[in-house]
């Protein structure tokens, strides 16, 4: 049933105190649904509670207006505890057209809040949706949820009625009309977004005058409508003083390689063919040409990675990034890198697959890409940032590792962490570990292969340095002095240095940290975008009073040297996944441990509930 | 020199034995990769850039071996993708002076689509492909340009492609230089190699090379002293296209849109067709031109000016640096929406 509960008009209505919501935002593509889910996300930052988010939107730029597959959605999860995942199930789900509400209702939570944009649910896009009746009509569906008819559409118009804009202008303010409702109904500043349409418009006076007045008047209807009886507030979350923004993993990917280039004093060479969820880096560092951050939109994939191969050569740091189907047609090069011993990062914002697969969908199936997707044997390292803003560390360290031990190193993000944001502590830079690089000069026992005995990377030699001139390449090489050699002895010699120093980068790995009992029932363990889904259900798990922990692995290859013996304090292990069991694989063949994996591969982050659900079921049946 | 910094101010005086490496030749005895290699290391000097400023980047094949022969630095790279690695190498070290050895299936079948990109952008490099219209190290199958029909190992019937014309591949890419030389002709394969390092961009340079083991003689045309005579049209600015021996000279006119060969004294001088390095129209036509309807042009087909593309992405760089300071990390992490937690 609706809420029916009058309120007097103008008279304070009763708040509720929450600990958490968790906001779905839906609608057609064209709808500003992603632009919507921002802004609330921005409000609810600068209410200082803790936030996560995730937008899902099909991989067509317009798709016909009012279809299921055209359905964008922004969800976000924001409370005054930590929050580790855009959430499972709906508190609150807004639904701008009947499509929306098709695809999306099976998420909301029994008794939820559910808004929709009444005027959309003509014969129309019902006919579009597949409904066969208008379900707004059913009477079950406001006996099981709190349903909310508005009509968004009219109510802008209204608010617009004496603005000189078309009737289509006005139609596609409605989105604010919803933001400005919803921000009313969890407390939220309108300050941040109003300031951004100051911003954004301020070109366009008219439209600013738009956005704003639609703005106010979805909050004042919630105030005054009597439809909602109360609203409700989150506390401020308890987190870290100090100074935040709001960070996505790409942005941040892109962030932690500014960072790099300015301590490295290095320019750093960033190839890449635009492909999606991985176009934004490129975008991002191409706006910062100030810190010598040269960006090449390459002809192709392996354009991409050869140019920033040749930019290592040069004594540049050179990067590129892709997703699964590009990393794919880069692997020859990344064997050459491998080969000819030089630095190189490699982003992979992986994405649903094989092939095309989801283009716009989270996915964790590349590991195995990471790691054996090359000919022969052919070692590099592999990282994993474990949230958007842990992706500026993670960039920044994979170039650390990469200068320090001339050799690639792979970076696994995905579409989750990519697109995802979160309230971001903003680190003092000066605490960052420096980047050292000392270019070879001296002539006297130089050899383009001899091996720093701590690393054993070849030292890094600029061309243009007199007196050093020598010749790599893709063919084996004798060890040391860098000739062509076809010595069985030498290639054997040669595969077994290049993985050693690859090992070696262990000694960058800090001690793991273990979330709960050094020794129990049950070990977790998880790497990448899942962190914050597996953190949530073993916290649960915990306060229920179980035996268990957790582990999140940032190094993926070489592994910490500590996983080993961690691994063996539990009594069974649990690896949560969106493939069909990758990491719980190396885990087996690695250690010797019987790990089992719990995966899913949805295109859609794990969720808290069904990782809970596994650990349960393993702790009570063993299996 | 275009390559700023390798400038001839601290040239040194160096002869053909400085650019020789220690490491033993390894190309077929007879293999005409040895006269260019020779012609390269002997026009080094001229070039007025200091030796550890020169890079030969090559990707796979027979000529990709380049490399390894030059005593300079050096990167052997992976199949069709010098272009690339060069482009990447210019934009990190423009003050470096960059060689691109390639070939007829380095450079135009694996990687053709990088080839076509770095003509278009225009990169400071120097490419040289080597063509000897087959795959030489693979041994002996056919590449994309080997004539139609071509017998080799893959094609036991004769090859169902029709070949590539590089010079006119290359012109329609957009280079902003386009030369053709050949392997037996040791002077004007220098005057090429110091004109293609010369230019300011994407220089590109066709060597007609000879593969004794698997394709001998495919340009016979030009080795054979007589076939030379009649068919060889030595390009120069400035004159006139003629050709053919001293009793039979022959002209090319333009009769509407179809070149057509003339006897010399046939038609007014002033009818003749001079020859303009800068005319890439003219240098399209002339590209077409091939033995027997036509005569085989050697020379320089069009040399012109043309923005290249690392040095106005560095001009981007350096006007943001002045305009607005070096980049700062600290202050960019908190620029924009940004809020204090207490």
């Amino acid at each position: 049933m609706s809420d029916t509960v009058a309120a007097v008009k103008g008279a304070e209505k009763p708040r509720k105190e929450l600990e958490r919501a968790v906001i779905r935002f839906a609608g057609d593509s064209g709808d500003g649904m992603q632009l919507t889910g921002e802004q609330f996300t921005t409000e609810s930052a600068w209410a200082g509670n803790d936030v996560a988010t995730l937008p899902n939107f099909p991989a067509e730029i317009r798709a016909p207006a009012g279809t299921l597959f055209g359905v964008s959605s922004f969800q976000l999860q924001f409370g005054s505890q930590r929050v580790y995942t855009p959430g499972d199930r709906l508190d609150c789900l807004v639904a701008m057209n009947p499509a929306a509400l098709k695809v999306h209702l099976r998420d909301l939570k029994p008794g939820g809040l559910l808004i929709v944009n009444e005027a959309a649910f003509d014969k129309r896009n019902l006919d579009k949706a597949g409904y066969a009746s208008n379900p707004l009509d059913d009477p079950s569906l406001g006996e099981r949820y709190r349903l909310h008819r508005v009509d968004m559409t009219a109510l802008t118009h209204e608010a617009l009625r004496d603005l000189a804009l078309n009737a289509k202008e006005k139609d596609r303010c409605k989105n604010f009309f919803a933001l400005g409702l919803v921000s009313w109904i969890y407390t939220r500043p309108l300050e941040p977004t109003l300031e951004w349409i100051s911003k954004k418009f301020a070109r366009n006076p008219v439209l600013a005058e738009a956005n704003t007045r639609v703005l106010k008047a979805g909050h004042a209807f919630g105030e005054t409508a009597e439809i909602f009886a109360e609203h409700y507030a989150v506390e401020r979350a308890d987190m870290p003083p100090g100074l935040y923004r709001s960070m996505t993993g790409n942005r941040a990917l892109a962030w932690g390689l500014l960072a790099a280039a300015e301590r490295s004093q290095l320019p750093v060479v960033y190839g890449a063919y635009p492909i999606t969820p991985a176009s934004s880096i490129l975008e991002e560092l191409a706006m910062h040409k100030r810190f010598r951050v040269r960006t090449i939109q390459a002809e192709d994939e392996i354009a991409a990675v050869t140019a920033a191969i040749g930019a290592s050569f040069g004594g540049a740091v050179g990067v590129t990034g892709s997703s699964g189907p590009g990393i794919a047609l880069k692997g020859e090069a990344i064997g050459l890198a491998v080969m000819a011993e030089l630095p190189l990062v490699v982003f992979n914002v992986q994405r649903g697959g094989p092939s095309t697969g989801l283009p716009t969908k989270t996915e964790q199936a590349d590991l195995m890409q990471a790691l054996y997707g090359r000919n022969s044997e052919s070692p590099v390292v592999v990282l994993a940032p474990a949230s958007p803003g842990d992706c500026f560390y993670i960039a920044y360290e994979a170039v650390r590792i990469a200068v320090k031990y001339m050799v690639p190193v792979i970076v696994l993000s995905d579409g989750f962490l990519a697109n995802g944001s979160e309230p971001w502590l903003i680190p003092d830079v000066s605490t960052l570990p420096p980047i050292e690089v000392e270019f070879r000069t001296e002539r006297e026992g130089f050899f383009p292969y001899l091996r720093d005995p701590a690393t054993l990377g070849r030292p890094w030699v600029r061309p243009g340095t007199p007196g050093l001139e020598h010749r790599i390449g893709g063919i084996e090489k004798q060890d040391v002095t860098g000739n062509i050699s076809y010595d069985p002895d030498n290639h054997d010699h040669m595969v077994r240095i290049r993985a050693e120093k690859v090992r070696r980068v262990a000694q960058e790995i800090p001690p793991t940290t273990i979330s709960g009992p050094a020794t129990g029932d049950l070990l977790v363990v998880g790497w990448g975008g899942t962190y914050g889904a597996i953190t949530a259900a073993v916290e649960r798990a915990q306060t229920e009073g179980r035996s268990v922990a957790s582990i999140h692995l940032r190094h993926l290859n070489p592994l910490p040297p500590d996983l080993g013996q961690i691994l063996r304090e539990y009594r069974r292990v649990l690896v949560p996944e969106i493939n069909s069991g990758q990491l719980v694989r190396v885990l087996r063949a690695e250690y010797l441990v019987d790990a089992v994996g719990f995966n899913r591969v949805r295109g859609l982050p794990l969720a808290s509930d069904e990782i809970y659900e596994a650990i349960i079921q393993l702790l009570e049946t063993g299996s | 020199m275009s390559a700023s910094g390798a400038g001839a101010a601290e040239a040194r005086r160096y002869t053909k034995k400085d650019f020789e490496s220690d490491q033993d030749v390894r190309w077929c005895p007879g293999c005409g990769d040895y006269a260019i290699l020779s012609a390269i290391q002997k026009t080094m000097p001229d070039l007025g850039v200091p030796k550890e400023n020169i890079v030969f980047i090559s990707g796979i094949g027979c000529s990709s071996r380049f490399p390894y022969y030059m005593n300079t630095y050096g990167f052997h790279t992976i199949h069709g993708r010098a272009p690339a690695v060069a482009t990447g190498l210019r934009l990190a070290r423009p003050d470096l002076k960059v060689f691109v050895v390639t070939g007829d299936g380095d450079g135009l079948s694996i990687g053709g689509n990088h080839l076509l990109h770095v003509l278009r952008r225009n990169v400071d490099v120097t490419i040289l492909l080597f063509n000897n219209r087959i795959y030489g190290l693979t041994k002996g199958q056919y590449s994309p340009t080997s004539e139609l029909g071509k017998v080799t190992k893959s094609t036991p019937l004769g090859s169902a492609d029709r070949p590539v014309n590089p010079a006119a591949f290359a012109l329609g890419c957009g280079a902003t230089f386009v030369a053709r030389t050949v392997d037996r002709n040791v002077p004007h394969m220098e005057e090429m190699l110091r004109r293609a390092a010369s230019h300011r961009g994407a220089a590109f340079l066709e060597i007609l090379q000879n593969c004794i083991v698997y394709n001998d003689l495919a340009w016979g045309v030009l080795y054979e002293k007589e076939s030379r005579l009649h068919h060889e049209l030595r390009l120069e600015h400035g004159k006139p296209l003629l050709f053919g021996p001293p009793d039979d000279r022959k002209a090319i006119v333009m009769e509407g849109l179809t070149p057509k060969v003339v006897s010399a004294g046939s038609v007014p001088e002033s009818r003749l067709w001079v020859h303009d390095e800068t005319n890439l129209r003219a240098a399209k036509i002339l590209a077409d031109f091939w033995a027997p309807e036509y005569p085989v042009p050697v020379g320089v087909m069009a040399a012109v000016e043309a923005p290249v593309y690392e040095e106005v992405l560095l001009q981007q760089e350096q006007r943001a640096i002045s305009e607005r300071g070096p980049g700062d990390i600290a202050r960019l992490l908190a620029s924009g929406d940004t809020w204090k937690i207490e």
